[in-house]
């Protein structure tokens, strides 16, 4: 690979529980978002990805055939990846290594979910043989190894709490995100329910129908391209086993592999230091402290001070998800591209009210299973060296 | 573009109903076997690519299981598609052109007989608006292509019986097959519909099987022992996904894939000695032979679909046998077809020769 990549296009459906319009309708907000972004049509377009997450969660199997109509992919070569909640990194990826492969000039990435349709935490909780039945979710899986990074790390309970407040704050700054809640307090989110220990209501994400797209192309057509593009300075995917007692949830050898891989490519060796913005995904709070350690943006056991600290707020020297991020809107199957696009529209300067001031290298990461699959690219406003 | 290889082709026995192994005992055997063959260590793959889907396994994230299998760890480079695992295929050959690695490893896991009653399952894959609470069964869609070809005057009742004794005759000599025997015309033509004009034997049996094709890239691919199948094509292309408005009797998107992938090969499927096609069904035999142009190409050496489908492993195991055609030494070039979704909406072509381009 040695062309230069980048996002010349990028589209968001808005966030909520959206039953008024159908799935096609949903992923078709986006594609012409994405397409109205980069001023093109659909002839234009060589290939489209399809990211989403399990098809139980909204009932459609192989939904690349029925929404081969509203992504204009009749005729075109479709792909559909799945690797958990990184699957929205994981497809922007695979559309750069067909541009980088030559084998398509654009590629069209789209990602999506209609929660509304189903029941995610019922489809997360299907009995396995051999295994015991908790019906838990995804909270139940996650809330012991934030218990851990607590225990390691002595972060004060408030980290949580005031990850939320930032977050949820940003995300009044979004018109597309799903929660828009103004002025929530530390002493709101320390009152409210406890769902699994230590993570209350107002900590986790919500269950949303959403979609996104983006449009990758190489560095002949991103120079034409009406408005500036994102380049893609480095990008990596990096997969551990489940079931592994030498793995570490905590802080996984995956994530770490995967952040150092990227930095590598986009010649980064102080990430914290060379990082304007990140877009990370965080469903319940703690996990920023957490990825902030993981993908080498904080130092291990200290991620949380930054957060005390004020550093991640929106204004701060490493804002973390200006966008509001997962908590504020998690439609599964495009959260992880939302992340991937979201840190490209920053470079672009395009994040409209959002914006972070300066932003010229952004890192857009994604993470699925039981924190399993990364997938994580740096992208900035320059053409990489 | 950068040449590769298939390197190694494995499959298991395609069995009706495995109640033996969960998904990684059932591939784990098969991946030992392909880098066994091809000389290689699991260490040495660079890549991992699959296909597989939750909707025969009857849950979430089912693939996840599959990782321990091929053992991922310390981490690796991997990647999965929701679909037969000869996109899978697609992804892994569309790595390997970026040179960051020489070897890659896609396996395919199909389990079509978890599922109590497919004819529930099925019609998911469809318009869940429109065409889902139709609730066709899982062999409906491909009454109304099969009863198409047939008013067209492009196949009969009888031509199909005909190709399905051939692939069940052919069958005999594969170990891996579900179905196989010498049977009688006019003995398949007194049996009754399924679907008119399809019977039972003209569907492909849903069974169980995992396939392991290795892929290697540049010297990496001669160094192994024995001769490989160099990938000179490959392509796939996507129909309308309503059949209202398809005709159902041509498949345009595995006549656009067949031409994409001739334009890399240098040479068509037409030129082809070995046609192992994804046929779902006996009337897409003669509907792809004509879409693809196939010359004289001996279609389904293996039995093909009819003698066994894995579910999503299905297509690979269509990659693989035209490879192993060629790693065998018997014939030169090869084309392989994979397909997903109904009435072959998704049409996948695959040409290999046993010389580099």
């Amino acid at each position: 690979m040695s062309a230069a990549l980048a996002v010349v296009g990028v589209g968001q459906s808005r966030q909520a529980k959206r039953r008024e319009v159908t799935i096609g309708a949903l992923v078709r907000e986006a594609v012409d978002a994405a397409l109205a972004d980069a001023e093109l049509g659909f002839a234009d377009i060589d290939a489209v990805v399809l990211s989403k997450t399990p098809d139980l969660f909204d009932g459609v199997m192989n939904p690349e055939l029925y929404l081969a109509d509203a992504m204009g992919a009749v005729g075109l070569p479709v792909t559909r990846v799945f690797t958990g909640g990184s699957v929205g990194g994981h497809a922007a990826i695979f559309g750069a290594h067909l541009v980088a492969a030559g084998l398509a000039r654009r590629v069209l990435v789209v990602a999506y979910s209609k929660e509304s349709e189903g029941n995610f935490t019922w489809a997360l909780s299907r009995g396995l043989p051999f295994s015991a039945h908790l019906g838990a979710g995804a909270g139940g899986h996650f809330a012991p190894v934030i218990r851990e990074y607590i225990r390691r790390s002595r972060a004060p309970e408030h980290i949580g709490w005031k990850v939320v407040v930032n977050h949820r704050g940003n995300a009044t700054r979004n018109p597309y995100a799903h929660i828009r809640r103004a002025g929530i307090t530390l002493a709101e989110v320390r009152d409210s329910p406890m769902l699994w220990d230590p993570i209350r209501y107002l900590e986790s994400c919500p269950s949303s129908d959403g979609s996104c797209a983006v449009v990758i192309t190489g560095a002949e057509l991103a120079a034409r391209a009406p408005r500036p593009p994102a380049w893609i300075h480095g990008m990596a995917w990096r997969t551990e086993t489940g079931h592994f007692a030498g793995r570490d949830e905590v802080n996984p050898r995956a994530g770490r592999d995967c952040a150092a891989e990227a930095y590598r490519q986009a010649g980064i060796a102080d990430p914290a230091r060379e990082i304007d913005v990140a877009e990370l995904y965080i469903p319940y709070s703690w996990y920023e402290p957490m990825w902030l350690e993981n993908v080498g943006l904080a130092e291990e056991h200290r991620g949380w001070r930054l957060v005390d600290d004020d550093r991640t707020a929106f204004g701060g020297d490493l804002p973390v998800n200006p966008s509001g991020g997962v908590l504020a809107g998690n439609p599964t199957g495009a959260t992880g591209l939302l992340r991937f696009a979201e840190a490209a529209l920053q470079v672009r300067g395009l994040a409209g009210e959002h914006q972070v001031d300066g932003a010229r290298r952004a890192v857009g990461h994604a993470m699925g299973g039981a924190s399993q699959f990364h997938a994580l690219w740096v992208v900035g406003s320059e053409v990489p060296a | 573009m950068r040449e590769v290889a298939v390197v190694s082709f494995a499959q298991s026995p395609c069995v009706p109903a495995d109640r033996e192994h969960d998904m990684a005992e059932l591939v784990q055997p098969v991946v030992r076997e392909a880098l066994d063959a091809a000389g290689l260590d699991r260490d040495d793959v660079d890549f991992f690519a699959s296909g597989s889907h939750d909707f025969f396994e009857g849950r979430t994230f089912s693939y996840i299981e599959s990782l321990d299998a091929v053992g991922a760890w310390p981490p690796i480079s991997e990647s999965h598609v929701e679909m037969d695992a000869a996109w899978a295929f697609a992804e892994a050959w569309t790595w390997l052109q970026l040179g960051e690695g020489d070897v890659a490893l896609v396996y395919g896991i199909g389990r079509g007989s978890l599922a109590v009653d497919l004819d529930q399952v099925m019609p998911a894959q469809l318009d869940p608006y429109l065409l889902a609470p139709l609730r066709p069964h899982r062999d409906a869609l491909a009454g109304l292509q099969a009863c198409a070809m047939v008013d067209a005057g492009l196949t009969s009742e009888r031509h199909l019986a005909e190709v399905v004794a051939r692939c069940l005759g052919a069958a005999i000599a594969n170990p891996a097959a579900q179905r196989s025997g010498r049977v009688r015309v006019d003995d398949l033509l007194a049996k009754p519909y399924v679907a008119a004009p399809l019977r039972e034997h003209d569907v492909a049996p849903q069974g169980d099987a995992a396939a392991v094709v290795v892929l290697a890239a540049g010297t990496a691919a001669t160094r192994p022992a024995g001769r490989p199948a160099w990938v000179r094509g490959l392509d796939h292309r996507m129909e309308t996904h309503y059949p209202g408005v398809r005709d159902l009797t041509r498949a345009g998107s595995a006549g656009m894939a067949a031409a994409r992938a001739a334009e890399m090969a240098g040479f068509s499927a037409a030129e082809a000695e070995v046609a192992e096609l994804h046929t779902e069904y006996s009337h897409q035999e003669p509907l792809l032979v004509t879409a693809l142009g196939l010359g004289g190409a001996e279609v389904n050496p293996s039995g093909g679909p009819l003698a066994g489908r894995p579910a999503t492993a299905t297509g690979l195991v269509r990659i693989g046998e035209a490879a192993r055609r060629i790693m065998d030494g018997g014939v030169g070039r090869a084309v392989a077809h994979a397909t997903n979704g109904p009435a072959l909406q998704h049409n996948l072509v695959c040409l290999l020769a046993a010389a580099p381009s």
